[in-house]
């Protein structure tokens, strides 16, 4: 037998066997094992014939199944399966007639009609079937197959479902309603829902106790009005309301009394039905809708408290970014401002920022909008401050004293008002279109004050104030929204005078014995954000004058956050310290302050501490010193030997933790290295990667050897150049193939490069497998050009290689692949069918289950199964 | 009933409650924040101190917050709340005349013992060759510098006591376990509960059938090592007196552990020492429990922790024998079986030793850097004095102030300038403001009453608003020398009724449900309890004896007694009825509590009231009983 052959059985190997048996067998049965073996033709199938999705297969086992789940006997105990069949039948009534399927499986119209007979079937099954039928009636023909056998009618008319005791369970009324929306598609449909009195019921589902019910309801309102609107929108002026379809005026007309109504269920359900409607349709007639009933919406606004106020909020918001009112007034902006004066400032928030957030809107109404986003903020300053407030927050604010009201009436009313202000001025900074000008300068004072209100140390000077900072000591909820506030602030110009406030007020919350660990976190984000965003000046002097003197009282605070007991405290300075050292390494004032401080023999004590993610940070942070030399009191001269030191620490790391993040951090940290060319990577890069991937190829977790894959491509690449080419790039005059000088191959066939990749391939982790096939890919078409200028020949190697090869397969790892010659190595890599294995590892590992016969079979199975049970019960 | 507040110090209370005719001492807690006033007492003699110009070196006192406003030897019983609350007991018990009895838990009394013991010693040991008083004389104490001569009653400051003084004292108290009923006299009855603040202490229910006072002192909700707060007992108090709050309400004990731990370490990483002055028993098992499980997570393995006290050893053995008052955790720990406190471990391995004091093998077998817990807190005697000395002149070491009853700063002072780092993390696990007010809400006492201090804001953060107790109605507030009479009037007591008395009652119902019976009987009270007797048969001519008669004597005589009435007089029919009687001319009034008959032709007034009918008419007899006897048809009688 020749070399060639022996590679072409070896392809086939891993074509049939992949992906490796041993791992499928932990998921699959033995039944779907040999379904599994069959599947490569149907798969195919399935994919390249979508008319002909129901296969005889299918076809022979849906009498059974239909039978299975008429039968009130045997149960159908999972859900889930009843959905993924729903959801195939979906799938093949979009590619084939509905009433074809029907015809030519006379076992679902059985079904169908069985489960008329309400007294044999359970909820589940009904509302299975229900679902079904509407699937079925979505195609006009097969709705009138349907109807003549008064299916239908049986199933949603008042005669059917609704009057059986199992309407009472909610899964039947979801399924009901479910069913409609599926069958409404047509102007049968609309026919039908019409003659079977079908609307009212959904009128009356709307306040239904199940939540789900309700909002299926709402929804199907919006969709049986969409639908009858549909012929009349093509119409250039669309017609009044009074000529619209009866279908139509029946569901405007129940809207309008329920926005009548005075229970404040009925109106929310109405504003929910047209939201939805404005949202969805963008019609003419939308435009009619909205001019008739905009006066009983702003009618809402004179009582007292007005009903429903956040789907007041959603309606109107929905209204304003429909595309059919962006140049028509239709009396839609007076509504929203009235609006916004007479809800509560909780309420009116949101609709605040939603008017700010669109693109058109009138000015006036967008400076009332910001003046109530920015209300809150404007009463903490007002009740804070002794002098004269300054401008820019309290222009234009009206209604303070409801505002006032609401931040003083209870400590999660207080706490809700602000946090909701801040995080809504927090999404409105980055935007282009935010109010301008924008009041940084207040903004940024009232943020700091709201800080110092919360850790007690403001001293406001009215009574209003004291109780404020009464309520307010200790809230980690709004320290946590204003530190982000505070640190989303940072990027933007903010007044030098007010600078140094904003550090004092981050210092004394990274100080403070009392700051939770997640508020902590917050503050080091913040500060992070604005030392980063401070002005550097030119100079003698890296920054402008206050960073030194924070610096000096940042790192002392580092590190006793260091030294925190909590875990947490330790994992989030360890970040900032990695963070601020990636930025500011180079600076001078910075690298001083550093020198100075304890901070860099803390971290690296760190790499011993007990929790596997503080070790994780504290070797991401040891990696950043040192790339920066900032390791520097580590390896001073008269120690040249810390760098070494550090290196070998990771490697013991990488060897010899317990836990996966620390391995994973070293791996990245080392990837990064090489991708660098650290001087301590760059002294023999070889050896490095080598010693590396000997201990990764070891590693249990999956993460880790990825990781080390990624490794291992980042040195190829090195070796041989970038992956791939680039499409956009010019293609540049055909070059002569330079030519792999001998070395560089050997080197890159050094077994233990090409056996961790080989193994890799093997990995039971399929994202270990993906990467090592990844790799194997380019380094083939890398050396491909080479290679094809020799012959591979039959050699000893090879044959070692192939059973080595075949026995990774098989799952025995322990044998080493030797040491063969470079050109056996390549061409196994050439007779290994790479892409198809890249094709089938991209399939998730559930492909199989997947298909529409496993799921009847299962089912059929499932069955079988408990039938058995039930046999070994006598 | 009557507060009479002797302490001005809210932590430090010492309260005597008169209730019911017992007089009952609420805590005698030692203020001995004036002894700040004083120079340390080195162990060792410190030529920087004894050659401080102008006075010279003081006797160290100790002082009793306490003035005339009651006698105290009229006090029956002491009842002790945790074992910080009775230092200043040997005072009350030797020196007052006092004879009644200290209520105390076991583990107060041994701990407590421990405290007084380690404080005599600490001044014992450094005796003074003179001592002076003279100064104390108004007219010397003017002379002296600030702040000696604004100090207040300095003639109230007392020498510490002796141990003989201690053993004496502590032998009055009486051994109690939580929620056990003690009897005073038959009058009112006292509980224990615990208030999970410390190894045995508690809070007192003092109530009688039909009152109930709460003291509640030193308490905590957190979890630490004692049994937790037991606040049920305390509902429908009528009076509940609040103090022992926490005195940092701005710090959060969390927060200050995990600052304790985080400079501990930094500081022992770059080779220096840490002090901790303390007491020897209370936050430090704590402090200990979280170093056990910080110091290997930290790389401290190799610290040696020291614990300095002449008590030291007898404290960390005691808290481990007493599972009972543990908490539900440590509790469960001695089954099986483990000693409750995690110190045993890090004694057993070496990590922490405790000695009597620094002489002796502290000195073979100290190494730095090192963690030293030892006393006294004020820094005032004890052997942190000298370690004080010894590394106050260095800025790698650390001195951590946990215990929150001197001002740190004050403490400090003797020994400026000081190179050592200071750090100030308080932990006082007592209740905050914010947990009393859930305590309120949930107990819902009739009134509080507490400490002047507590129902403002503390002055140095006079806007914050929520660092007081707000309930309704408002507490009252005491300070120090105020009486009070606590807001509620004793309506009701019980009286028990023979049975043989209880068998002749014959009840009427007057109402559904509300049946009356008339009961003559002799009242018999003794200790304090109330019983009704029936009444001796009337007097036989036989017997002689002279006591019996007296006694016959005093019963009432039953026969005259009047029937009682009951009901109301519908005013209509009775008008009905007195026309049907043949009067005319009847005019009706309303008044304001009743109404006016008046019968004009016999000018005669009938006045009707809620409770009382008064028929006014002049000189005519015959009227009147006719009247009264028409007035009685609608009333019933028994």
């Amino acid at each position: 037998m020749d070399g060639q052959t022996r590679l072409g059985m070896l392809h086939r190997l891993l074509v049939l066997f992949w992906p490796p048996p041993q791992t499928e067998s932990v998921i699959l049965s033995p039944l779907s094992f040999s379904i599994y073996r069959g599947h490569k033709i149907q798969h195919s199938d399935w994919h390249k014939e979508p008319l002909r999705i129901m296969d005889p297969e299918c076809s022979r086992l849906l009498p059974a199944l239909c039978a299975v789940l008429a039968d009130p006997r045997q149960p159908v105990a999972d859900d889930t399966c009843l959905e993924k069949l729903l959801d195939w039948f979906k799938k093949v009534t979009e590619a084939e007639s509905s009433l074809l399927l029907l015809q030519e499986n006379p076992c679902l119209v059985e079904l169908l009609s069985h489960v008329l007979r309400p007294q044999d079937v359970s909820p589940r099954v009904l509302s299975f079937s229900l679902r079904l039928a509407g699937t079925f009636a979505a195609q006009e023909d097969c709705f009138q197959y349907l109807q003549q056998g008064d299916l239908l009618l049986g199933l949603f008319g008042e005669a059917g479902t609704l009057g059986w005791a199992a309407w009472n369970v909610p899964t039947v009324r979801s399924g009901w309603i479910q069913g409609l929306s599926s069958l409404a598609q047509h102007p049968s449909a609309l026919h039908f829902l019409a003659d079977s009195g079908a609307v009212d019921t959904v009128f009356s589902l709307q306040g239904d106790p199940s939540l789900f019910v309700a909002s299926a309801a709402s929804q199907l309102l919006v969709h049986i009005l969409a639908l009858s609107m549909h012929g009349e929108a093509v119409e250039h002026h669309s017609p009044q309301g009074s000529a619209w379809p009866t279908c139509a005026q029946k569901i405007v007309g129940h809207v309008e009394e329920s926005l009548r109504s005075t229970a404040a269920p009925q109106v929310t359900q109405a504003l929910n039905v047209l939201t939805t409607t404005f949202g969805r349709c963008h019609s003419p007639w939308t435009e009619v809708l909205w001019e008739q009933l905009s006066p009983l919406v702003a009618c809402l606004l004179e009582r007292d408290p007005i009903p429903a106020g956040h789907s007041l909020v959603d309606l109107l918001l929905s209204v304003a970014r429909s595309p059919v009112f962006s140049s028509a007034d239709c009396g839609l902006w007076e509504t929203v401002a009235q609006t916004l004066s007479r809800l509560s400032p909780t309420q009116a928030g949101p609709l605040a920022l939603g008017t700010l957030k669109l693109q058109h809107c009138p000015q006036a109404l967008r400076t009332q909008a910001f003046g109530i986003l920015l209300q809150p903020l404007a009463c903490v300053l007002k009740a804070t401050t002794q002098a004269p407030t300054s401008p820019g927050l309290l222009d234009g604010t009206l209604g303070g004293s409801m505002t006032v009201d609401a931040l003083l009436s209870s400590k999660s009313a207080c706490a809700g008002l602000l946090c909701q202000t801040l995080a809504q001025l927090e999404e409105l900074h980055p935007l282009p279109h935010r109010p301008s000008p924008w009041p940084q300068a207040s903004l940024l004072e009232a943020v700091v004050t709201i800080l110092q209100l919360c850790d007690g140390s403001a001293a406001p000077g009215s009574s209003v104030g004291g109780r404020l900072c009464g309520t307010l000591a200790g809230c980690v909820r709004v320290q946590r929204a204003a530190l982000d506030f505070l640190g989303t602030l940072s990027q933007g110009t903010s007044p030098q005078e007010l600078v140094p406030q904003v550090f004092a007020v981050l210092l004394e919350y990274l100080e403070s014995p009392d700051s939770s660990p997640t508020v902590l976190k917050k503050a080091f984000q913040a500060t992070l954000g604005w030392l980063l965003s401070s002005p550097k000046t030119p100079g003698c002097s890296d920054f402008g004058p206050h960073i030194p003197l924070f610096l000096g009282e940042l790192f002392p605070v580092l590190q006793k956050r260091l030294c925190s007991p909590c875990w947490e405290v330790r994992d989030s300075a360890l970040e900032f310290f990695t963070n601020l050292s990636r930025h500011w390494g180079g600076q001078a004032d910075f690298r001083q302050a550093l020198f100075s401080s304890e901070a860099p023999t803390l971290t690296q004590q760190l790499l011993r501490d007990p929790e596997s993610y503080v070790r994780a940070s504290a070797v991401t942070a040891m990696a950043q010193l040192s790339s920066q030399g900032l390791h520097a009191t580590l390896a001073s001269p008269e120690h040249p030997e810390a760098e070494q030191g550090l290196l070998r620490e990771f490697l013991n790391i990488l060897s010899a933790d317990s836990e996966g993040f620390p391995r994973r951090a070293v791996v990245q940290v080392f990837t990064q290295w090489l991708r660098d060319g650290h001087a301590e990577v760059a002294r023999d890069t070889e050896q490095f990667v080598a010693t590396v991937l000997q201990v990764v190829s070891q590693d249990l977790d999956w993460e880790v050897r990825v990781q080390g894959l990624e490794l291992a491509q980042v040195f190829l690449t090195q070796k041989l150049g970038q992956p791939g080419h680039c499409p956009y790039t010019v293609a540049l005059p055909e070059a002569p193939l330079p030519r792999l000088r001998p070395e560089v191959l050997r080197t890159l066939c050094q077994p233990w490069l090409l056996e961790f990749a080989f193994r890799a391939l093997f990995d039971c982790d399929r994202p270990v497998a993906q990467k090592a096939c990844n790799l194997l890919l380019f380094l083939r078409d890398k050396t491909a050009p080479y290679a094809g200028t020799q012959e591979t020949g039959d050699s000893p190697h090879l044959d070692s290689m192939e059973a080595a090869l075949q026995r990774w397969q098989a799952g025995e790892q322990g044998q080493p692949l030797g040491d063969p010659e470079p050109e056996a190595m390549l061409a196994v890599l050439r007779s290994l069918d790479l892409e198809g294995l890249q094709g089938r590892l991209a399939e998730s590992s559930d492909h199989v289950e997947k298909s529409p016969q496993s799921l009847l079979q299962d089912m059929l199975a499932t069955v079988d199964i408990l039938e058995e049970n039930e046999a070994d019960c006598y | 009933m009557k507060l009479y507040c002797l302490s001005g110090h809210p932590t430090l209370p010492c309260n005597v409650l008169k209730f019911k005719s017992t007089t009952i001492m609420l805590d005698c807690g030692l203020d001995m924040t004036s002894t700040l006033n004083f120079l340390p007492l080195p162990l060792v003699q410190s030529p920087r101190l004894s050659n401080l110009p102008g006075w010279s070196l003081k006797d160290g006192n100790a002082f009793l917050d306490k003035t005339e406003l009651i006698d105290l030897s009229t006090v029956d019983v002491i009842l002790i709340s945790n074992y910080h609350c009775m230092m200043a007991l040997p005072y009350i018990t030797e020196h007052t005349g006092f004879t009644g009895t200290v209520y105390a838990t076991e583990p107060t009394v041994q701990i407590g013992r421990l405290l007084m013991e380690e404080l005599v010693n600490f001044i014992e040991r450094v005796p003074k060759a003179q001592s002076a008083s003279l100064w104390k004389n108004k007219d010397i104490q003017r002379l002296l510098p600030s702040p000696l001569k604004d100090a207040v009653e300095v003639s109230t400051w007392r020498r510490c006591y002796t141990m003989q003084e201690v053993n004496s004292a502590l032998s009055k108290i009486q051994l109690v376990g939580y929620s056990q009923k003690i009897e005073l006299f038959g009058a009112v009855q006292v509980t224990p509960l615990s208030s999970g603040y410390a190894l045995g202490s508690s809070n007192w229910i003092i109530q009688s059938h039909y009152e109930k006072v709460s003291y509640v002192s030193g308490s905590s909700l957190l979890t630490t090592h004692p049994q937790p707060m037991d606040q049920a007992s305390l509902k429908n108090s009528d009076v509940l007196v609040l103090t022992g709050l926490t005195q940092i309400p701005t710090a959060n004990p969390d927060g200050m552990v995990g600052e304790f731990c985080s400079n501990l370490a930094l500081t022992v990483r770059n080779g220096g020492n840490v002090l901790v002055p303390c007491y020897p028993s209370g936050v430090i098992y704590d402090l200990l429990e979280c170093l056990y499980q910080y110091i290997d997570s930290a790389g401290l393995s190799n610290i040696p922790f020291y614990f300095i006290s002449p008590v030291a050893n007898s404290s960390l053995e005691f808290s481990q024998i007493f599972a009972e008052w543990l908490c539900h955790n440590k509790q469960s720990k001695v089954y099986l079986p483990e000693p409750p406190f995690p110190h045993a471990e890090l004694i057993q391995t070496n990590k922490l030793k405790h000695y009597p004091s620094i002489h002796g093998d502290f000195s073979n077998d100290f190494r730095q850097p090192c963690v030293v817990f030892t006393g006294h807190p004020s820094l005032r005697f004890g052997d942190v004095v000298h370690f004080m000395e010894l590394w106050g002149k260095s800025s790698l070491n650390t001195v951590i102030f946990t215990e929150p009853d001197f001002s740190y700063l004050e403490a400090l002072a003797p020994y400026q300038p000081l190179a050592m780092k200071c750090i100030y993390c308080p932990i006082d696990t007592r209740l905050n403001f914010i947990q009393v007010s859930k305590l309120l809400k949930e107990v819902q006492p009739l009134h509080v009453v507490c400490p002047e201090q507590y129902t403002q804001p503390p002055p140095a953060q006079s806007h914050r608003m929520d660092l007081m107790i707000d309930c309704q109605p408002p507490a009252m507030s005491y300070r120090r020398a105020d009486v009070l009479a606590l807001p509620f009037k004793r309506r009701y007591e019980k009286i028990e009724i023979m049975p043989e008395l209880a068998d002749s009652l014959v009840p009427m119902e007057i109402k559904p449900g509300i049946s009356l019976a008339t009961v003559s009987a002799v009242l018999h009270t003794k200790d304090n309890k109330h019983v009704l007797q029936p009444p001796p048969r009337p007097a036989q001519p036989t017997s002689g004896k002279k006591r019996k008669q007296r006694v016959s004597e005093d019963v009432p005589d039953c026969q005259v007694l009047k029937p009682l009435l009951s009901g109301s007089i519908p005013v209509e029919q009775f008008v009905q009825t007195l026309e049907k009687h043949g009067f005319s001319d009847i005019k009706v009034e309303d008044t304001a509590k009743g109404h006016i008959v008046l019968l004009q032709e016999a000018e005669t007034l009938i006045q009707i009231e809620e409770d009382s009918t008064h028929i006014i008419c002049d000189n005519d007899e015959m009227l009147r009983v006719r009247l009264r006897d028409l007035v009685l048809k609608f009333l019933q009688k028994f």
